[in-house]
């Protein structure tokens, strides 16, 4: 068992397509989480495979995507400093600011490094110690507990040349905020496998609960994302609402206890705005005041740089499942992955450029003329 | 393979070891460059043409009469200069062959230029030396002509290499998109995304269970293999940079037709998947060094792949649709788009 054909085994995909055109009586509308889910789904054309009943609308998921466009700011600002080496995932490295991304400004000379680690930007710290390393952290739950990890070595060494631009999210009250919005369409969840690798299933029990919608944790392979679906649909038909693990080989009730217990050490939650949602309480983390030494935010002057979006972007109403890519108007048009208006274009797990790589136009045909 | 070069167990040409490491001086035109000329390359290279050091080749015409020349330069670079599988020198040597070999050519002369940096171990130059000296020796390739020149630290990556090639394409082969026809099918000589996931691994320290080695390595025998049994071969092309993906665009565009491939037919090795899923990277975007992908009238298929030998695969088929467009249909029997890459791949957050 090498999990690399497993769970795109041919054969499964067919059963679990029958059993679940078996169970659909009615229309549902299920939303999955994450954009790994997003991209699974377009990249082998599951969406296509379902019965006409069955829709699938695309999450916040996506850290790339909601990290706020004044981070980005702030952390091309903090890049441009001459003593600054500024590390982050690949993925941010595209993701335009209000002006540029932290590739021009790497091209124009300024220190961004790549990493697949915050213990890579510490390690480059140690090496450096006559820079400034900060490291620029988004994402999830999933990625939270590396970089608090990160800043509880970096204060038990004592290292003053480290610090954090974080903007990490928390999944649930986003769910929350979404079933509250006028005009949510969201049936039942597929929540984000990963996400609840860490936390897991337990937060979710009164969400389900109070609003009466199924959340089914996922995985991503094709049988991983057949079966949520299956469980998912399965208790709307029965007219269930409750927490689902349709992804035990990575999640337990309980999560990781260890890197809770990181994140609970490190960070205390707070508000947070997400780029093209809005604030939403309670959904962050931010650094505890025994950690602020560490505050990228604190120790450079950042407070006034001003920020704006791209008029034309949707990207807000794609990530909160009410525009779907296609049916923007700038999509393929004046907004695609080499000129992207917002960061769902961009990331690797953004709702716009899976439906742009999986050359899904609606009536936008930007690549290749017909015959 | 040894993923690292150990620079200080190099053996070093005399009287090189008085500088352990280059200088400016090694570009300048005196004694320094003379003795580096005289006691590394021209004793690594062996060529009476070189060894006359004129300052141009003269060369005897091909004998085929009917003959035409081939010629092509590539700059090559690369971090880690060694790295499992191979070094920039063979990346040098075999990156030149196989564009000749793409066009058909069979390899005859190679020119070859050096951009050291200051600093860089003449042990480790003296390495690369000798690595690109015996693969275009066992390519039955001459070093007709070089030049070397030295840069400051700080202005390059320890050495670049150009070299460019000399070929002769035999009279009645033709290669070009323009032939494709529909109903031709793609093949590639062997699983893919070999050498990208090689440098990727040792450049950014991941380690896997079974190192990844590169495939690196010339093709202008297997070319001339397939050539013989499949002379109507329409196009040849190597998959390096974009991977096999980036050339199926090039070619699909060009020729003016649709590409469908079979995702469940495309070879990939265990470890390279792996490697690729770790990282969020599609192995269709990842470099070869050693594949080529050829496109055959489809009653040539058994033969070609026979020529190609046994890890050979057909992956797709040319077909009418839209102009350039590159498919593949998943096992589940859905279709999805292959988009051509803005850039360098990059690897995702989680």
């Amino acid at each position: 068992m090498k999990y690399l054909h497993e769970f795109r085994d041919p054969t499964l995909v067919a059963q679990l397509l029958h059993q679940i055109r078996q169970q659909t009586t009615r229309p549902w509308t299920l939303m999955e989480v994450c954009g790994g889910q997003t991209h699974s789904i377009l990249r082998h054309g599951i969406d296509t495979l379902l019965p006409s009943e069955i829709r699938l609308i695309h999450g916040p998921g996506c850290p790339v995507c909601v990290t706020p466009v004044q981070l980005i700011d702030q952390a091309l600002h903090l890049a441009a400093m001459p003593n600054v080496t500024l590390c982050t995932f690949g993925d941010m490295l595209r993701v335009p600011g209000s002006d540029a991304d932290l590739f021009t400004l790497r091209a124009n000379g300024a220190d961004v490094r790549m990493v697949y680690s915050p213990l890579d930007a510490l390690n480059l710290a140690r090496r450096n110690p006559q820079r400034e390393v900060v490291f620029f952290g988004v994402g999830f739950e999933t990625t939270a507990p590396a970089t608090a990890l990160a800043v509880q070595l970096a204060a038990r060494e004592r290292r003053s040349n480290f610090s954090l631009l974080a903007s990490h999210v928390l999944v649930p009250p986003a769910l929350e905020a979404l079933l509250q919005a006028p005009g949510c369409q969201v049936q039942a969840f597929l929540a984000a496998g990963h996400v609840c690798s860490v936390m897991g299933t337990t937060e979710y029990d009164a969400i389900a609960a109070r609003n009466g919608v199924p959340i089914v944790v996922t995985g991503f392979e094709p049988v991983d994302l057949l079966e949520g679906i299956r469980r998912a649909v399965g208790q709307l038909e029965a007219g269930q609402a409750r927490v689902e693990n349709a992804y035990p080989r990575a999640v337990t009730n309980d999560g990781n206890p260890h890197a809770k217990a990181v994140l609970a050490e490190v960070f205390e939650v707070t508000d947070r705005p997400w780029r093209g949602i809005g604030l939403i309480p309670a959904s962050g983390w931010q650094l505890r005041p025994k950690y602020h030494a560490f505050d990228a935010a604190r120790k450079y002057p950042l407070g006034d740089i001003s920020s704006r979006e791209h008029p034309l972007c949707r990207s807000g109403e794609v990530l909160q499942g009410k525009l779907r890519p296609s049916d923007c108007p700038a999509f393929g048009r004046l907004c695609n992955p080499r000129s992207p208006l917002g960061a769902t274009m961009v990331s690797s797990e953004g709702a716009c450029a899976a439906y742009y790589h999986a050359g899904r136009f609606g009536q936008v045909h930007p690549n290749g003329e017909s015959r | 393979m040894n993923p690292t070069y150990d620079a200080n167990a190099a053996s070093c040409p005399l009287p090189l070891r008085d500088y352990p490491t280059i200088v400016l001086a090694h570009g300048g035109g005196g004694r320094l460059m003379a003795e580096l000329i005289e006691h590394l390359f021209l004793a690594e290279f062996a060529d009476e043409t070189l060894s006359a050091k004129t300052d141009a080749a003269v060369l005897p015409l091909p004998t085929h009469a009917k003959g035409r020349l081939a010629l092509t330069t590539d700059c090559h670079v690369v971090r880690p200069l060694f790295f499992p599988g191979g070094s920039l020198a063979e990346l040098a040597v075999h990156g030149t062959i196989n564009d000749l070999a793409m066009s058909g050519a069979q390899p005859l002369y190679l020119t070859v230029g050096f951009i050291l940096e200051e600093g860089l171990p003449i042990a480790v130059l003296a390495e690369l030396v000798r690595r690109l000296a015996q693969a275009a020796r066992q390519a039955g390739m001459r070093v007709v002509a070089g030049d070397t020149k030295v840069v400051e630290r700080g202005h390059g990556d320890g050495c670049f290499i150009t070299t460019s090639g000399v070929g002769v394409v035999a009279a009645g082969i033709d290669l070009g998109p323009q032939l494709i026809r529909p109903g031709d099918v793609v093949l590639v000589n062997g699983p893919i995304g070999e050498h990208g996931m090689a440098v990727l691994s040792v450049r950014e320290g991941l380690e896997f269970e079974s190192p990844i080695v590169s495939d690196c390595r010339a093709l202008h025998l297997e070319v001339d293999r397939l050539l013989r049994a499949v002379p109507n071969t329409r196009f040849l092309r190597d998959p390096t940079r974009g991977g096999v993906a980036a050339v199926l665009h090039e070619v699909a565009q060009a020729a003016r037709w649709e590409i469908a491939l079979d995702e469940a037919a495309i070879p990939v090795r265990a470890e390279v998947r792996a490697a690729c899923e770790i990282l969020g990277l599609d192995p269709l975007y990842v470099a070869n060094e050693g594949k080529l992908i050829a496109i055959v009238p489809p009653e040539a298929e058994s033969s070609a792949l026979t020529a190609l030998g046994p890890q050979a695969r057909r992956i797709g088929v040319v077909r009418a649709g839209s102009v350039g467009r590159v498919v593949a249909r998943t096992p589940f029997g859905t279709e999805r788009l292959i988009p051509l890459p803005l850039g360098e791949q990059l690897p995702r957050i989680c």
